[in-house]
């Protein structure tokens, strides 16, 4: 209830942003808020970072000698050295550490782009229905997102991942499931305000039908603040990815992510620490670049001070 | 007042209800599930099952009689281990979680909390910028990698602490595991009550005690510290919440024979039964704290009338 | 000596684009039972003056020159030393009621604390005289009430409450910054009321802050007008009304309704109050005067005595006046 509150009241305050960022308001909010925010000196390294980390994920292991599962014989559990280019050094089957964190990049970030991408669709749609038809409707769609929140939602995504399995697809369908909430009340304080504005009541006057109205009028208009949440929702994601990863609960051999590298790296790293420190320092350069960008959004879009 | 308790109470009836039956129902309607009855499981583990889930009665009734365990304080029989009940595993977890989650988070509130209030008095000081960097280290660093990382330092390089394991709650074993919850609570609780005091401090009814005259230690103490506290004790709900969480990953991380560990290995033995049983078990507790810090809340708010 | 002499006051603040100067060389003396109004648009700096006097300046700003209490420098003194002053000789009355009191705190305590460390009372007796000033500031039941939070009260009873607290110690100089204006127009004339009564049965001197020049001509015998961080005009409060001749006290007046004027239009003063961290070189009013010449925009006029008070402007005062005469009817 209290952080319903919280929740609202950060509405409250994003709302002047979302509203002059509305499109109808002409490009120019738009153009000032892309101007503050890269006048945010950390948020623009952080957003190069990233696209760089993205960039090597997706590139990389094409252009490295070896591939993620290929045995070096002839150097195993080594130390990161320019030999062979194993940058990161190799793990105990001498399986080239670099290209494995590269892969288990790719993994990590996929599941976090659709994962972010899926509870931001569910989130809008939930929140503006929500708000958009109100009432008792409301108050029962809330009550559930309130719900979630309450719930440990690790442990049911123990169990969800213990009984559907471990597939890629599901480990991303059991993430998006407790990922959607903030969207979704964000929004609905958004559909409330844009609501009683007067060219909703307009094309409610001239009969344009309900569904029409939510997602041709209300949803372009939440832009604003659906970007923020959406960059907000990216690390929460990835992080969860590798919990789940890193307990052992995440994506099944042979693939692999950040999470699982860790957790592989944990067991060994009395003797081959690298295993334990280059994926640990992508995930949390990763984490903290999307951090970053996420704060920036928010100060270039919401010029407030929070 | 008691009747705001008794409301608010009777509001997370439904939360725990809704959590038990789509956890309950996951569990059976599941293909391939535990309760398929394609499934082979021992002859010993069956019996047990047929006693304690009624596996011969219709599904409703099944659900009753399940209902009626918890109410008496029975989360039901192990799936794989046909000597325990999911109560007696509990027993022997609950104090390892509860012990390490409790006492670090107790300090975690002192500390960060103390913390925050001389950051936020001396800002630009020594002591400020170390609760920024704890708070920025805290939020992209995840505990699994900072967990394995003090490992490596405390009980592999420096050899001062076991690098894992318990035994009989010896403060050597808990040491590591506390620090770790600690570092992470001290992040967010540090950092909310910095930016809160700073908010409260230039507020103006702390101007108006400035120009009574009133000598600093008493504007803090008695003017500024109580509203300051006040998002502090709102963040202890999602913060308990995670804490849950975070117990998972420390007692994989610390090999803790706690909930945790019981329940990542109940999901990789696909110990259905346990599993269920714990989520239960949490979820009932995570209720009931998020209770306790509203309850917390409505009463240290004068504002809030019942 | 008076019982408060300002002299060359200044306050600067530094800030991200270089120091910013709020307040430049305000001068006054008060005396017991006096009052001073210090009139202005937003952001002419007449709340940072008094801000200044009672060491509450943010932490960014810095004041120059000196505020005499009984030839005692306010500005030079420790937090201490002014903390044994502020809230016991010199109170003051904030312009939000809604916030300027604690929240978390009942009116009682709010209260008793002040007369607890500045008269040493027993929390008892400190609270039957808080409830006597409650009383006096007309809280109905103000024996149960005075146990409330603020959030129980109206904006008017708090404003009220607000004055109780200022007066509990009985100071000697009240400091009032825009007392009213929160307020609705019936609850700021009985709040003003208050105050005059208040003044003649203490013999309180009042420094009022109000852009509302209303207020000003039913309370004070002195006025003082800023713009832009500088003083305009000053004088008695009988020839800045009936004889101003300033152009910017003009303007003020005529964007003032009338009721014994009922053909005069309300005219106001062109353009916004100004940026204060780009004022022009010359007069800061010049921008927005419309009898500004090329003088006026490059040459800061001095506050200089002329008649009976004291102008900042290059125009001579009859021609002013004139044009005023001209513009205003």
């Amino acid at each position: 209830m209290l952080l319903k509150n919280k929740q609202n009241a950060l509405g409250d305050a994003l709302l002047a942003a979302g509203l002059d960022a509305l499109p109808v308001a002409g490009r120019s909010p738009w153009r000032d808020a892309r101007e503050r925010f890269f006048r945010n000196k950390a948020a623009v390294v952080s957003l190069v970072l990233l696209l760089l980390i993205t960039l090597a994920c997706v590139f990389g292991p094409m252009l490295l000698p070896h591939s993620f599962d290929d045995t070096d014989w002839d150097a195993m559990a080594l130390a990161p050295t320019w030999q062979n280019m194993h940058l990161f050094g190799t793990d105990e089957l001498g399986r080239d550490l670099l290209v494995r964190t590269l892969i288990g990049g790719r993994i990590s970030l996929m599941v976090g782009l659709l994962a972010t991408i899926a509870s931001v669709a569910i989130g809008i749609a939930w929140g503006a229905t929500a708000g958009f038809i109100g009432g008792r409707v409301d108050t029962l769609m809330m009550r559930l997102v309130d719900m979630m929140y309450a719930v440990p939602y690790l442990l049911i995504a123990i169990l969800m991942v213990t009984l559907l399995g471990r597939e890629f697809y599901l480990v991303v369908l059991t993430i998006t499931v407790f990922s959607w909430m903030d969207m979704a009340r964000v929004v609905r304080g958004q559909t409330l305000a844009i609501k009683s504005k007067e060219y909703i009541e307009a094309a409610h006057a001239i009969g344009v039908s309900t569904p029409a109205i939510i997602f041709r009028h209300i949803v372009p208009n939440l832009l604003g603040i659906v970007v923020i949440y959406t960059t907000v929702t990216v690390p929460g994601v990835i992080l969860t990815e590798s919990v789940l990863s890193f307990l052992g609960l995440g994506v099944q051999e042979p693939m692999t992510s950040w999470g699982v590298l860790i957790e592989e790296g944990t067991g060994v790293m009395e003797t081959t620490p690298w295993m334990l420190l280059f994926p640990g320092a992508l995930l949390s350069l990763t984490l903290y670049c999307a951090n970053y960008i996420g704060d920036g959004m928010r100060d270039a879009l919401d010029p407030k001070d929070r | 007042m008691w009747s705001y308790v008794f409301r608010r109470v009777l509001m997370t009836i439904p939360t725990i209800l809704v959590v038990i039956t789509v956890c309950y129902l996951m569990l059976h309607l599941t293909p391939g599930g535990p309760f398929d009855t394609e499934r082979k499981v021992s002859e010993a583990v069956m019996a047990n099952l047929q006693a304690k889930y009624h596996l011969d009665l219709p599904l409703w009734q099944q659900y009753l009689y399940y209902l009626k365990g918890l109410l008496q304080g029975d989360l039901g029989a192990s799936f794989r281990y046909a000597d325990w009940s999911v109560n007696e595993l509990v027993a022997k977890a609950l104090p390892v979680s509860l012990t390490i989650g409790g006492v670090s988070l107790l300090i975690s509130v002192v500390i960060g909390v103390l913390l925050g209030t001389v950051a936020a008095l001396r800002q630009n000081s020594a002591i400020d910028y170390l609760v920024m960097l704890i708070g920025n280290l805290g939020s992209a660093f995840p505990s699994f990698v900072i967990g394995p990382v003090l490992i490596l330092v405390f009980a592999l390089w420096l050899s001062w602490l076991p690098s894992g394991g318990w035994q009989d709650f010896e403060l050597r074993y808990m040491v590591l595991p506390m620090a770790l919850l600690t570092f992470i609570n001290v992040s967010t609780i540090g950092r909310v009550m910095r930016g809160s005091l700073i908010e409260v401090m230039s507020s103006n009814f702390i101007r108006t005690a400035r120009a009574k005259g009133l000598p600093t230690r008493t504007i803090v103490l008695r003017h500024a510290f109580k509203p300051a506290l006040m998002p502090v004790v709102s963040v202890l709900g999602p913060l308990a919440i995670s804490s849950i969480t975070a117990a998972v990953v420390t007692e994989s991380v610390f090999s803790l024979p706690g909930i945790g560990k019981l329940i990542v290995n109940g999901a990789s033995n696909r110990d259905y039964t346990l599993v269920l049983g714990l989520v239960v078990l949490i979820t009932v507790l995570a209720v009931l704290l998020n209770l306790l810090v509203d309850l917390a809340y409505a009463l240290l708010d004068p504002k809030i009338r019942y | 000596m008076s019982l408060l002499q300002v002299n060359n006051l200044g306050v600067e603040f530094q800030t991200g684009d270089g120091p910013v100067f709020a307040v430049n060389g305000v001068s006054f003396a008060l005396e017991r039972g006096q009052t001073l109004g210090i009139v202005g648009e937003s952001g002419s700096g007449k709340s940072q003056t008094v801000l200044a006097m009672m060491g509450l300046l943010a932490k960014n700003g810095r004041a120059t020159g000196e505020a005499l209490y009984h030839g005692q420098n306010l500005l030079a003194m420790k937090t201490a030393e002014l903390n044994k002053i502020r809230g016991n000789r010199v109170a003051m009355i904030f312009q939000d009621p809604m916030t300027s009191l604690n929240p978390y705190l009942t009116v009682e305590r709010q209260m008793t604390e002040v007369l607890q460390l500045h008269k040493g009372m027993s929390r008892r007796d400190a609270k039957k005289r808080a409830i006597e000033l409650l009383d006096a500031v007309r809280i109905p039941e103000a024996a149960r009430r005075i146990d409330m939070y603020p959030h129980e009260f109206s904006g008017g009873m708090r404003q009220r409450v607000m004055i109780a607290m200022a007066l509990l110690t009985e100071p000697e100089v009240l400091v009032a910054d825009e007392p009213t204006t929160a307020l609705d127009v019936t609850v700021q004339a009985q709040i003003l009321a208050l105050l005059k009564e208040l003044q003649r049965d203490f013999g309180t001197a009042i420094v009022m802050i109000t852009h509302d020049l209303g207020v000003v001509a039913g309370l004070c015998e002195q006025v003082m007008v800023m713009y832009g961080g500088r003083v305009m005009e000053q004088g008695s409060a009988d020839e800045i009304f009936y004889r101003p001749t300033h152009p910017y006290t003009i303007g003020l007046l005529g964007a003032l309704p009338r009721l014994d004027h009922d053909t005069a239009e309300l005219v106001s003063i062109p353009g916004n109050p100004p940026n204060m961290a780009r004022l022009p070189k010359g007069c800061p009013f010049s921008e927005r005067c419309s009898m500004a010449d090329a003088r006026c925009a490059a040459e800061l006029p001095p506050l200089a005595p002329a008649g009976a008070i004291l102008r900042a402007c290059h125009r001579a005062p009859e021609h002013v006046m004139k044009q005023g005469e001209a513009i205003h009817g």
